[in-house]
């Protein structure tokens, strides 16, 4: 019998995932992105003639964990109508049992690239911003995102701001089970305690959702994610991944910026990160609102409740926030003098 | 308060302060009164124009340069009318244009536009 070379058989796996969309109103355009549980593909919606995006499972499974999770996934973004969350449309399941749902196409760039077209620091503050309150709504919702990094917020064509992938999310307030979670492609997945192994040489055991899982991204997780203490889970873990991301913002560098140059840091944006990353989360901010409250104060030249000042500081912050008018009485001062002392002689 | 009233209370006190400043000018010093009024006059004249600039644009630095034009041509007229000092008046009413200009684009408030919503 003769056997199927590599790029057959790596073509016949390809054309076996492509979800059959036969009787539904989509029509498949092409992937947009994989991830760990499923692909996302661009699509058209025939019956309104739009573009949108569809997650469809990988496994084509009735009534397993994963399409669980989906469907929770989409139920998430459901209740979450928010001009800087992306929408659902429709969530079904297809004919070969793959459960998917629709979403709004965004057409845009992942915030990390989009930061190269950005060198203003206020410019990305503000883009911040509105990460925040997309955040703190979800929040107010009692939903926590879990897996928020540059990679998960897009900037879309119109500078319109939309937080991605709420796989991870984790429902605090609501009559659906909590702490179910779902795969992501950058997620870093633990091994369950029963998994890992056990005696004397066994590494300390990293604590599990209810699942058994850890699921987010090192560098913008909480240490209590990290530990795995989901009991301990609220919105100040989030804070902690915001504490990162804008950080994150802050550190890099544009497009037009030498590689190697560092940004100037700013004492009080780094005690607003300070704050927000704080091992301890009595120590974080209480709530993102207070976060975005902080940055917006430093954005409107006021001081930020996360570091002290001293004169020298308060000085400073005075004249960067009334540079104009104190240049401004200082020429029209320094022009009187210069035509007192030209009128004497 | 509003744009306008803004740039008349600041156009009349910065104009009054501009207008004493001729004390130490000794030459002029037996008519600083009427310097004074004047000087409040362009003052108010200027802070009235300024601040209903404000009022229909939105931009700090058309705003200051409004003010710069307005202060200028103002003072470039009393110069014309005292026949000298063209520096003295001008320079410093040209500044206060300034300061003016960017206090109404900067604090006051502007009209307040009503707002709609309609989902049908």
């Amino acid at each position: 019998m003769k056997s199927l070379s590599d790029k057959a058989l790596k073509r016949l796996r390809e054309s076996a995932d492509v979800p059959d969309l036969v009787g539904t109103r989509y029509r498949l355009l092409e992937q947009i992105a994989r991830g760990g549980m499923g692909v996302v593909y661009a699509a058209e919606d025939q019956t309104l003639a739009r573009r949108v995006a569809i997650k469809v499972l990988d496994v084509p499974v009735l009534d397993s964990d994963l399409a669980h999770r989906l469907n929770r996934e989409a139920r998430v973004l459901a209740r979450l109508e928010h001009p800087g969350i992306v929408p659902v449309h429709d969530v079904g399941t297809l004919a070969d049992g793959r459960v998917f749902y629709t979403m709004k196409f965004v057409e845009g760039r992942r915030l990390d690239e989009h930061l190269e077209s950005v060198p203003s620091v206020p410019d990305r503050l503000r883009l911040f911003l509105r990460i925040c309150d997309a955040v703190a709504f979800a929040h107010a919702r009692g939903v926590l995102h879990r897996d928020l990094k540059p990679a998960n917020v897009m900037v879309g064509a119109f500078g319109e701001v939309l937080v991605m992938d709420w796989g991870l999310a984790k429902i605090v307030r609501d009559s659906v089970p909590a702490a179910e979670s779902c795969a992501d492609p950058d997620a870093v997945h633990f091994l369950a305690p029963s998994a890992l192994p056990t005696g004397p040489e066994a590494a300390p055991a990293s604590a599990v959702t209810s699942h058994g899982t850890i699921l987010g991204t090192p560098g913008y997780m909480s240490p209590e994610q990290t530990r795995g203490d989901i009991s301990s889970l609220d919105q100040r873990s989030d804070i902690f991944s915001l504490g990162a991301l804008l950080r994150f913002l802050l550190a890099t560098p544009a497009s037009r910026e030498p590689s190697e140059s560092t940004r100037q840091k700013d004492k009080a944006l780094d005690a607003v990160c300070d704050k927000a990353t704080a091992i301890d989360p009595r120590e974080r901010y209480s709530s993102v609102s207070d976060l975005s409250a902080d940055v917006s104060r430093y954005l409107d030249g006021l001081p930020v409740t996360a570091r002290r000042e001293n004169l020298l500081d308060k000085a400073s912050r005075f004249y960067r926030r009334h540079t104009i008018p104190i240049l401004l009485m200082a020429a029209y001062l320094a022009m009187r003098i210069l035509l007192l002392l030209f009128s004497r002689r | 308060m509003n744009k306008i009233l803004l740039g008349l209370l600041l156009g009349a006190v910065l104009g009054a302060m501009d207008g004493a400043t001729a004390w130490f000018t000794p030459a002029v010093r037996t008519q600083l009164a009427g310097i004074i009024i004047g000087s409040t006059i362009k003052g108010l004249i200027a802070g009235i124009a300024i601040g209903f600039f404000a009022r229909k644009v939105h931009s700090l630095l058309l705003g200051i340069g409004f003010g710069l034009a307005v202060g200028f041509v103002l003072a470039f007229i009393v110069a014309q009318m005292q026949h000298g000092y063209y520096f003295e008046i001008i320079l410093p009413g040209s500044i206060v244009g300034m300061i003016v200009g960017y206090a109404t684009q900067r604090y006051g408030t502007a009209p307040a536009v009503p707002a709609t919503s309609r989902q049908s």
